[in-house]
């Protein structure tokens, strides 16, 4: 019987030769990524106590982005733990306020097919995109992790979502979650594994298919994963990784599967969730008309090069709506300076945008751009749920870029495609 | 029944339930205002946009009841640690978020997967065993059967989690 993309991964990492959905295995880490919120600040003092060290700190990645750049003395102070921990222990692969870690680990080519890595976010799934199986873990058990360089795993069942057809125009991969969201659930893949494919999959270039590994972790997922190809390859290369067993990391032709889902790209429209849950989605035409006070271009899912591209294409020649602030937190220093060279930033500050520092800014709540009570945001995020950007009464909608930038046109929430030729 | 050495956490435990529903996220648990500061800080605001009193009236030995989905979002330890330092010592839930379920463990909050506790009642005394999955609800004389902590875990949970059973691994190595 064959094995899944998941199982193979897990298998090599717990040194076996297969291994079976509900076996309990411990895998060697490959790669363990940590930010400054539950990083260095949360695992130190366990460390302390234990009076252990980091097992490899080569394998070691940390990265600042919940509290940058630093506004009050106490984010600055997080901040400054975080680098004097990275000096001592001795962490070369230390990326202070260059992006969002899951955007870093991608464009530092950190993360490559057949690896098993941990990170302390739970969007740490976002490395599947690459074929590496990387896990969401807590600061304690990260703590675990760096004293022993294992963590032990439950084998999940893996759930393969294949997209078949074509996305029309100003139809993207956010939407493609977004409708996943409101088919399985907000828990509905709870420990397991979700994997993509199909010819709609296939299209997608690597910053898109992050989206959809990206967002596994809004199904519960253990992780979401997409098997290598050769635009993954490309990817690769382009980050300056050679690794020619790439294209081995595929499940089998006769893998189980626990469920597969069939779903036609084509059929779907932009959608978008409405408050406070990602599984409240709805076409974009059940929304059509809400008023907003801000709209936000941010986080690890919704601010890489190709969602500045999505909003400018919207934006060129055209004003954002008087009232509304449009706001756009780029992913990482590098995709802010690619939107600068390309021209991307001009149309979106021509159009009125406000350009804001790289980081995880609004997202979780924790820097600039948070919202106050009773006020109306649509966003490319990840996640709505009540009081997470801002005040509690606050509204969050997600939608795609496209549908972030057309709303911020109109002060309404709307069709992209209206908008785009 | 398992002894506990008392340092750790005992495998069965007797305490007032706080209810509550479906879909309890961790910005819920631990909002992101107060993720800066220390648990001290964070805690009285743990839960607050769905009951202001929760983090007050709490009383050590309490346990907390819960829908589907307990603790879906971020891998945020507080929410865990949050409870645990208001005085939570189990959590039943029908579902657990996955990291948060690990991160209980982890942090020697024990948590148990329970189908069916539609019938328990904010101010029932439950009485939890955490190796058979059994909870009585004294209050009402109802038993009902939930999943235990799974065996590999129990003793890390006996420990007090996984730091403590570390901690104790790296002493026998040393010993
Ligand atoms: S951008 Fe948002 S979702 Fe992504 S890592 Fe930061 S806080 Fe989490």
């Amino acid at each position: 019987m064959g094995a899944t993309l998941a199982e193979k991964l897990i298998a090599r990492a717990a040194g076996r030769e297969t291994v079976r959905p509900g076996e309990i295995v411990t895998c060697r880490v490959d790669l363990a990524m940590m930010h400054d919120s539950g990083g260095p600040r949360r695992v130190q003092p366990m460390l302390e106590r234990l009076g252990a060290r980091v097992w490899d700190a080569s394998k070691v990645v940390v990265v600042t982005d919940h509290y940058v750049p630093a506004v009050d003395a106490e984010s600055a102070a997080i901040l400054r733990l975080t680098r004097k921990w990275v000096a001592a222990a001795g962490i070369e692969r230390f990326h202070d306020m260059q992006g969002i870690c899951h955007i870093v680990l991608s464009e530092q080519g950190y993360v490559r097919p057949g690896m098993f890595a941990v990170g302390g976010d739970s969007h740490s799934s976002t490395a599947g995109a690459f074929g590496c199986l990387m896990i969401g873990i807590g600061a304690t058990e990260m703590a675990g992790v760096l004293v022993s360089g294992e963590i032990w795993v439950r084998v999940p069942p893996t759930i393969l979502v294949r997209w078949s057809g074509r996305l029309q125009h100003g139809v993207v991969a956010k939407d493609m979650m977004l409708a996943l969201c409101a088919r399985l659930g907000i828990n509905g893949a709870n420990y397991r594994v979700v994997e993509y494919a199909g010819s709609a999959v296939e299209a997608l270039s690597m910053t898109e298919r992050m989206v959809l590994t990206n967002m596994a972790a809004e199904l519960g997922a253990k992780t979401g994963l997409i098997a290598p190809d050769a635009v993954t390859v490309a990817a690769l290369t382009e980050a300056g990784v050679d690794q020619p067993d790439a294209l081995d990391w595929r499940g089998d032709t006769d893998a189980t599967y626990e469920r597969v889902l069939d779903l036609a790209a084509g059929e779907l429209s932009p959608q978008v969730a409405a408050p406070h849950s990602p599984e409240n989605v709805a076409p974009v035409a059940a929304h059509a008309g809400v008023a907003i006070d801000q709209a936000y271009i941010g986080a690890c899912t919704g601010a890489k090069l190709s969602d500045l591209r999505m909003a400018a294409e919207v934006l060129r020649g055209r004003k954002v709506a008087p009232g509304v602030r449009f706001l756009v937190a780029p992913a990482s220093t590098r995709v802010t300076h690619q939107a600068a060279e390309d021209g991307t930033l001009a149309t979106l500050t021509g159009a009125g945008a406000i350009v804001l520092p790289t980081g995880c800014g609004a997202c979780a709540g924790f820097g600039a751009g948070v919202l106050a009570e009773d006020e109306t945001c649509i966003a490319s995020t990840a996640r709505n749920y009540k009081g997470r950007m801002g005040a509690a009464s606050a509204r969050v909608y997600l939608g795609s870029p496209y549908t972030v930038a057309a709303s911020a046109v109109r002060g309404r929430i709307g069709d992209p495609r209206e908008l785009l030729g | 029944m398992r002894a506990s050495d008392g340092s750790g956490a005992p495998l069965t435990h007797t305490g007032r339930a706080w209810t509550f529903g479906d879909d309890i996220d961790t910005d819920l648990l631990a909002p992101g205002a107060y993720m800066k500061g220390p648990i001290e800080q964070l805690a009285p605001h743990c839960l607050e946009a769905l009951d202001a009193d929760f983090a007050h009236s709490v009383r050590p030995g309490d346990v907390l009841v819960a829908g589907d989905n307990l603790g879906i979002g971020s891998s945020r330890e507080q929410a865990v640690h949050a409870l645990k330092h208001l005085g939570i010592r189990v959590v039943l839930a029908r579902s657990f978020g996955r990291i948060f379920y690990r991160n209980a463990l982890n942090l020697g909050l024990p948590s148990l997967v329970c189908a069916d506790l539609h019938a328990v009642r904010t101010g029932d005394e439950l009485r939890v065993d955490m190796v058979s999955g059994v909870v009585e609800n004294l209050s009402t004389a109802r038993v009902h059967a939930c999943e235990p902590i799974p065996p590999h875990l129990l003793e890390m949970v006996e420990d007090g989690g996984l730091l403590a059973h570390l901690e104790k691994r790296l002493r026998a190595d040393k010993a």
